[in-house]
């Protein structure tokens, strides 16, 4: 029964992925063996409801590990995503209630935050030669504090902003498709991971994303302002986190400003889960988002089959050391 | 002589090369047996068979006369293979004690280690050697040359009956290499097997006992060295006869001057060092290591700043404070370590014979039009006669010379006026050698203007149409080129290390 159901799967991204495709193909093959396990285990699980809300819950991790995904690829990693997702959504916030401008403008606003505290922390690492990791974890700090600062302390409510919480619970796929109830945050993410991969396949943006985490000095000594670009990652990587911003309060219909520490390490697992090399110069968008989907995937399972929340983090943790183990082996096998 | 190693039919396959064909290889106690061939030949390849990095596809390895399957180092080193690599492997922030006894430290009680065995035994080692060298210096404030040499130390250490060196003269000047030789013969004295890989053929008349030609993965023939002429060796590593051209000097009187240098410096690395370079002309740079002739280059370039001088291109003055400004008045430097500074190894030919040129391949919103790069990627191959099966193979996969050719064709591509050669040739075969001259001579014939340095005078003396000697940061003379230069002119000038005593020179 089993093969049946896998063959046709694997041919179908078998044509979809070029290169790299093992790994993406190992890390797909664990996301259909999870739901046809818990499938088996539950037949709550099946549902498509259950289904919808694992997507949900996929996309704002989703949107900030494309995020991680760019500046991983550079070779850096980025601690700040988190909170700088929290400190996007109380800009939004600070812009629609308190000062209870249009709603486009708070988007905006939240998308334009991002890439300046984006821009900021590559900044601190092209220009001043910070490592990423402390750059980053400064930052991190800095965002969780000024959240708190600007909101005082407070959660920041739409109920002002009518539509805002349609941002994300809102489906316009279930208004073309009525049986399709597939919530707009999850169009969001699909659209960012188009564009993110269109970025980094199609344009020299892209392109020197992989030279910088393939050899940096030899990018630079070819003439190319490596400082800039580098920039220009940070504040791309930045931007997607303002729309993280905004889908995480839409979708809480509040800016939560005590939010967002530990979302980094999530996004980060996906990435790593998704085959991407914490070493740079190799990576995609497509293994991310199924890195992604295999944590929802997991949590969402092991909800369903009542087990305890705190063994749920148990087997996540043990699920990244394997997706990496897995991932060694096999790269260990291909150079004999 | 009794043999230690035989090793017959090996064969290896990569993806998409097949890498070693019936390849057969002996070695004896107590001679130098040294391995050549053209980059991409398949030493390294098999060498690393045989040392048990890769596993074979087929053949048999005896050593001593029983079958052996080195299935990792570790394993080779206990059968007595010791590797010396082409890059040393040594940990830089550890004594060299503690390298040569890395992962067998002499233990005391309750795990702690015992420091003055370790020393000693060391100590020991050092004096078989005649090495004049302490046990507990750090290895990263080692010249490479006594890094090498603690590498020796560490592969006898594990009373290695058979030694392989990868280029072990490649960093080395002339002293150190007759410090090495004399190693190497007391070595071979005490019954050691060593198998010498390297492209320098002198070398290999003083040292080798026979040697073992390889070409295109396969094995080609074994010579005794002494009584092969070089001519032959070469011949059979090309299969065909190479002759060597005496440089044709243009006449530039009429040529205007592309880059003019006036009183660069920094630090005690350059010294006032001025110059002028004229279009078409090739201006070699000759000096020993650490004369500062790559500061120069990566000065002119920007890769490093400078605390003062002037540039010219084209006469007008220009400020470089990056490789990015210095692309931009047409300069391009093609960096003496590829690997870390000319190439990004895991990604594509297409991509690294795009990579100065990027605004060339894109539209107003940064995206790429991969069919122009193909396009273009495809004619240097065809060009510059790259030997890779695609424009998308990952560059890692192609051999130093094909690589080196990648990294050439970035600047051609480029459309560089002012291009600067920093060692064109290290680490690469005869054959592609004079494929690269032939270049060299043509882009300057269509007017590029070219600096060329390289430590090999017989390189620097077949290129250069004027060639300008530097020791210790200064530029100590420029020599005209042609036979009426000698190597005793050149080294006389790389020599003058008195300050007081140097007249510079300028020769037209």
């Amino acid at each position: 029964m089993t093969d049946t159901t896998l063959t046709p799967q694997k041919n179908l991204i078998g044509r979809f992925v070029s290169s790299g495709a093992h790994q993406k193909l190992l890390a797909f093959a664990s996301l259909i063996v999870l739901l046809i396990g818990f499938g088996l285990a539950s037949p709550n699980f099946m549902q498509m409801s259950n289904m919808i809300a694992i997507l949900q819950a996929t996309s704002v991790n989703g949107v900030l590990a494309i995020a991680a995904t760019l500046i991983i690829i550079t070779g850096g990693i980025d601690l700040s995503i988190g909170t700088m997702m929290t400190f996007c959504a109380v800009i939004a916030g600070v812009v629609l209630t308190y000062w209870g401008m249009p709603l486009p403008l708070g988007v905006a606003a939240a998308i334009a935050t991002g890439a300046f505290c984006g821009l900021c922390s590559g900044t601190f690492v092209a220009k001043m030669k910070v490592p990423p990791f402390i750059a980053t974890l400064g930052m991190m700090l800095i965002l969780k504090g000024l959240s708190l600062v600007i909101s005082g302390t407070r959660p920041i409510y739409f109920n002002d902003t009518p539509g805002f919480d349609l941002i994300s619970r809102g489906s316009v796929i279930g208004a073309i498709i009525p049986g399709l109830q597939i919530p707009n945050g999850v169009l969001i993410l699909f659209l960012v991971a188009i564009a993110a991969s269109y970025i980094l396949g199609r344009t020299v943006l892209g392109r020197y994303t992989f030279a910088l985490g393939s050899n940096e000095e030899s990018v630079r000594l070819s003439g190319v302002n490596t400082d800039a670009w580098k920039m220009g990652i940070y504040a791309l990587a930045g931007g997607i986190c303002g729309i993280a911003g905004i889908l995480i309060a839409s979708r809480l219909n509040s800016a939560q400003p005590a939010l967002g520490l530990g979302y980094e390490l999530e996004a980060i697992a996906a990435v790593v889960i998704g085959g991407t090399s914490l070493a740079g110069g190799r990576g995609t968008i497509m293994g991310t988002l199924i890195g992604a989907l295999i944590m929802a995937v997991l949590t969402n399972g092991l909800r369903v089959l009542s087990v305890a929340q705190e063994w749920q983090t148990v087997v996540t943790g043990g699920i990244i050391i394997l997706a990496v183990y897995a991932d060694m082996a096999r790269k260990k096998k291909a150079h004999a | 002589m009794n043999t230690i190693v035989r090793m017959t039919g090996i064969e290896k396959t990569f993806p998409g090369v097949h890498a070693l064909k019936n390849v057969q290889f002996d070695l004896r106690a107590g001679e130098v047996h040294a391995l050549m061939g053209e980059n991409g030949a398949g030493k390294s390849t098999l060498m690393k068979v045989l040392s048990g990095v890769y596993t074979r596809d087929g053949g048999s390895i005896e050593i001593n006369g029983k079958a052996a399957d080195p299935k990792g180092p570790r394993e080779a080193q206990e059968l007595g293979i010791g590797i010396i690599h082409q890059e040393l492997s040594l940990m830089n922030d550890l004594t060299a004690a503690q390298n040569i006894f890395i992962g067998r430290e002499p233990r005391l009680r309750f795990g702690r280690l015992d420091e003055a065995a370790l020393n000693q035994k060391t100590a020991e080692i050092f004096k078989s050697m005649a090495l004049d060298l302490r046990p507990d210096v750090l290895v990263g404030n080692l010249t490479i040359a006594k890094q090498q040499m603690v590498e020796i130390a560490k592969a006898l250490s594990y009373r290695s009956q058979v030694l392989i060196m990868d280029e072990p003269t490649a960093a080395l000047n002339d002293k150190e290499i007759a410090e090495l030789f004399t190693i190497i013969r007391r070595l071979k004295a005490e019954g050691v097997g060593i198998i010498y890989i390297s492209h320098k053929m002198d070398e290999l008349k003083q040292i080798s006992d026979r040697v073992t030609v390889m070409r295109d993965g396969e094995y080609v023939g074994t010579v005794p060295a002494a009584d092969t002429p070089v001519n032959e060796i070469i011949s059979m590593m090309v299969g065909r006869e190479v002759k060597d051209e005496a440089v044709v000097v243009p006449d530039l009187s009429a040529a205007d001057v592309a880059l003019e240098v006036k009183g660069l410096n920094r630090g005690t690395e350059i010294r006032d060092v001025s110059f002028s370079l004229k279009k078409g002309e090739i201006l070699g740079f000759a000096g020993l290591m650490g004369a500062g002739r790559t500061e120069v280059a990566r000065a002119i370039f920007g890769a490093d700043p400078l605390d003062s001088g002037e540039i010219r291109v084209d006469g007008h003055t220009c400020k470089i404070n990056s490789p990015s400004d210095a692309v931009q008045v047409g300069i391009g430097y093609l960096s003496e370590d590829r690997k870390h500074f000319g190439l990004a190894t895991g990604m594509d030919v297409r991509a690294n014979v795009a990579m100065a040129s990027m605004d060339q391949f894109c539209n107003r919103f940064g995206v790429l039009n991969e069919a122009g790069m193909a396009e273009a990627a495809a004619k240097y191959i065809k060009q510059l006669e790259i030997r890779t099966p695609s424009d998308k193979q990952e560059l890692q996969f192609l051999s130093g010379g094909n690589q080196q050719k990648v990294v050439i064709a970035k600047w051609l591509l480029r459309d560089c006026d002012i291009l600067i050669f920093d060692e064109p040739t290290r680490g690469i075969d005869v054959g592609a050698k004079s494929e690269i001259y032939k270049l060299l001579n043509s882009l300057a014939e269509q007017g590029c203007a070219i600096i060329v340095i390289s430590s090999e005078l017989p390189e620097v003396m077949r290129l250069s149409h004027r060639i300008a000697v530097m020791c210790e940061g200064r530029l100590t003379g420029i020599l005209p080129g042609g036979s009426s230069t000698t190597q005793e002119d050149i080294m006389r000038l790389a020599t003058q290390r008195d300050p007081a005593a140097q007249i510079v020179s300028e020769v037209q």
